[in-house]
């Protein structure tokens, strides 16, 4: 499950803005991920954290440096290829869930189906399994609206994995839930890394979050300032400080 | 592609109901405004040339003194009429008037008419039609018989609305006119007057009998039927050069007579109600116009909604251009369904205005499919626009669009 590369990342930079208000989001950021590993990205706001992810999930495009995922040079593609790519690897889970407006929790989680040309039918199968894997079959026919913070994170989680993604990314997936419903959403995530080996990139500022991730990767200034390396290869159940 | 397309388009109408429904209003309503003030100013010209033909189309009027009046001009004799009959080429015939007003009574009813004193031929040259009856013939007008044609609201007015006048006698001051025949409606004429509303009889019963003059030298004027396809300017010049002669009328002195031309009155009338059509139509396209601005705020108001939307769908792995074909289908969807809402409406519109107004409803295809091309370019580029904008950016910058 694990062992494989993934990501290769080597001299990452994206800078924002240009001249005077010009700011250095990344300063050339190396890293290296394996397939299955769960890593939660720290750092205080402005580190660059988000920003990181942002790129590893190909939804943003780096200023230099190059950027592997699976053998796939990144930094060459254009905007619909790297759509391509998050449409047949990727997943997300926002903060702000993002899920639509004023449509149903079947219909949010069949999105991303549409896109790839599923039938009519397979659609409804695949997206009532992915709410049923998330608890939420009693819920297919609410909007958003109609469903609590916990409820709308668990709708986008089912929509991210209903496409069998290779990796999973979460920024900041508990910011906006309370204790209880942050217990579940990442009890939900760890089952999702031991038991379908997806691999997931989670940024969060939460300490215990964080906690659930086997890799913790610190970020400061647009650099990297510590990596824990991955836990569970040194048989350690506690990421180091 | 374009399927999935279709279908994630028609969904987004579907859950954006409000907002679908105020871009389709804007659009209906403009559609519907240009199409129905264009079809109704079509009706309205085609009415105006109708009435004109009422009043036959292919005649000349010579009338005394310059333009309608004919103050101090002489009056023309029977000898002018049978001049221009004989030596003019290209009449077919002509008709001498005689106008006299007077009061007509019947029983208890009376009323103040127009009689109008015209030979046998005049029926034929002025495009009358017979409800009940017969025309009087030439002898009647050698003999100045006392017989007269009567209009349909001289019937309604003198004798009832079902009553069959013929054979019964209309009193005036001096003489009685028997009834022997009542002429087919015409409605109004060109000039707002009632067709209907006179009693027309042989000229020499109105010059022997009514005025009592018999010397025939008071005819107000002359009409003249002209060969179809025979040159109009030929015979009005050909009339005016006999005019003058006959007239007297000085090489350097202007006309005191007028040769006025019923299909050169068509034209003036017709392209004056031509105008009136293009300037509603011009309202009714500065609407459309206000239609797609109304549109354009909707879109530009949902906008933040919509980028956002636009950034989910990037972020799930949708392309730039499936994500545009959506918001193209969308625009397309809701124009098209105002495009053909608006000219349903119109046409329900025109059907019943055109009754109101007394002008027929002319179906006319060409500003449907105008008006529709028009709205449908509007709705397109408005729910495009911000579509194709936002479908530049990045993923997250569209996500984080506030």
């Amino acid at each position: 499950m694990s062992g494989e590369t993934l990501i290769e990342l080597r001299g990452l930079t994206k800078t924002y803005g240009t001249g005077e208000a010009a700011f250095q989001a990344l300063r050339g950021v190396d890293l290296s991920i394996r397939r299955g590993e769960f890593i939660a990205v720290m750092g205080p706001s402005g580190s660059g954290k988000s920003t990181l992810m942002n790129l590893l999930g190909c939804l943003d495009s780096p200023d230099s440096g190059s950027y592997r995922f699976k053998g796939i040079e990144v930094e060459t593609l254009n905007k619909d290829q790297r759509s391509l790519i998050r449409r047949h690897a990727l997943g997300f889970v926002f903060q702000g869930f993002n899920l639509l407006a004023r449509t149903s929790a079947l219909e949010n989680v069949e999105l991303p189906l549409l896109y790839r040309g599923y039938s009519r039918k397979q659609r409804h199968q695949m997206a009532r399994a992915a709410l049923a894997s998330v608890g939420l079959s009693d819920k297919e026919r609410n909007a958003p609206a109609e469903l609590s913070g916990g409820q709308q994170q668990r709708v986008a989680i089912a929509r991210a994995i209903v496409t069998q993604p290779d990796t999973l990314f979460a920024d900041e997936p508990t910011g906006n839930l309370d204790s209880k419903t942050t217990k579940e959403t990442m009890d939900l995530l760890c089952n999702l890394n031991a038991e379908r080996g997806i691999s997931i990139i989670m940024v969060t500022h939460e300490e215990e979050v964080a906690t659930y991730a086997r890799r913790i990767i610190q970020v400061r200034d647009g650099l990297i300032s510590h990596d824990s390396g991955d836990e569970s290869l040194k048989h350690t159940s506690t990421p180091a400080p | 592609m374009i399927f999935n397309s279709f279908l994630i388009a028609l969904r987004e109408i579907r859950r954006n109901l409000t907002r679908s429904f105020l871009t389709v209003v804007g659009i209906v309503i403009g559609v519907a405004a240009v199409i129905t003030m264009v079809t109704l100013g079509r009706g309205a010209t085609a009415a105006v040339k109708d009435q004109i033909t009422k009043m036959g189309s292919n005649i000349l009027v010579l009338l005394p003194g310059q333009g309608w009046g004919s103050w101090g001009a002489p009056q023309f004799n029977i000898k002018d009429v049978n001049a221009i009959s004989e030596q003019i080429p290209g009449i077919v015939s002509l008709s001498p008037r005689v106008q006299a007003m007077e009061k007509a009574v019947y029983q208890e009813n009376e009323r103040d008419s127009d009689i109008q004193g015209a030979a046998a031929s005049y029926f034929a040259i002025t495009n009358w039609e017979l409800s009940l009856g017969r025309f009087f013939n030439e002898e009647e007008v050698t003999e100045a018989a006392a017989v007269c044609v009567i209009g349909e609201t001289i019937r309604k007015e003198l004798f009832g609305e079902d009553v069959d006048p013929v054979g019964l006698k209309i009193r005036f001051k001096s003489l009685s006119l028997e009834v022997i025949g009542v002429t087919a409606a015409k409605g109004q004429g060109g000039f707002s007057d009632d067709l209907d509303d006179n009693i027309i009889t042989p000229y020499t019963t109105v010059l022997r009998r009514l005025k009592g003059r018999g010397n025939g030298n008071n005819i107000n004027q002359v009409t003249i039927s002209v060969a179809k396809g025979y040159p109009r300017a030929n015979v009005v010049a050909d009339i005016s050069a006999l005019m003058r002669e006959r007239r007297n009328v000085g090489a350097n002195e202007a006309d005191n007579f007028n040769v006025y031309d019923s299909l050169q009155l068509a034209e003036v009338m017709s392209s004056s109600t031509q105008l009136m059509t293009s300037l509603l139509g011009a309202v009714a396209g500065v609407s459309l116009l206000v239609g797609g601005i109304g549109i354009m705020n909707i879109m530009l108001v949902s906008v933040t909604e919509r980028t956002r939307e636009i950034g989910i769908r990037l972020a799930i792995g949708a392309r730039a251009r499936e994500v545009l074909l959506q918001f193209l289908v969308e625009a397309v969807t809701l124009s098209c369904v105002g495009g053909v809402a608006g000219i349903i409406l119109a046409y329900g519109l025109c059907a019943s205005l055109a009754k109101v107004i007394g002008a027929p409803f002319l179906f006319d295809p060409k500003i449907n499919i105008i008006a529709f091309i028009f709205s449908a370019a509007i709705g397109i580029l408005f729910g495009f626009m911000p579509a194709r904008r936002a479908a530049r950016l990045d993923p997250i910058d569209a996500l984080r669009h506030e």
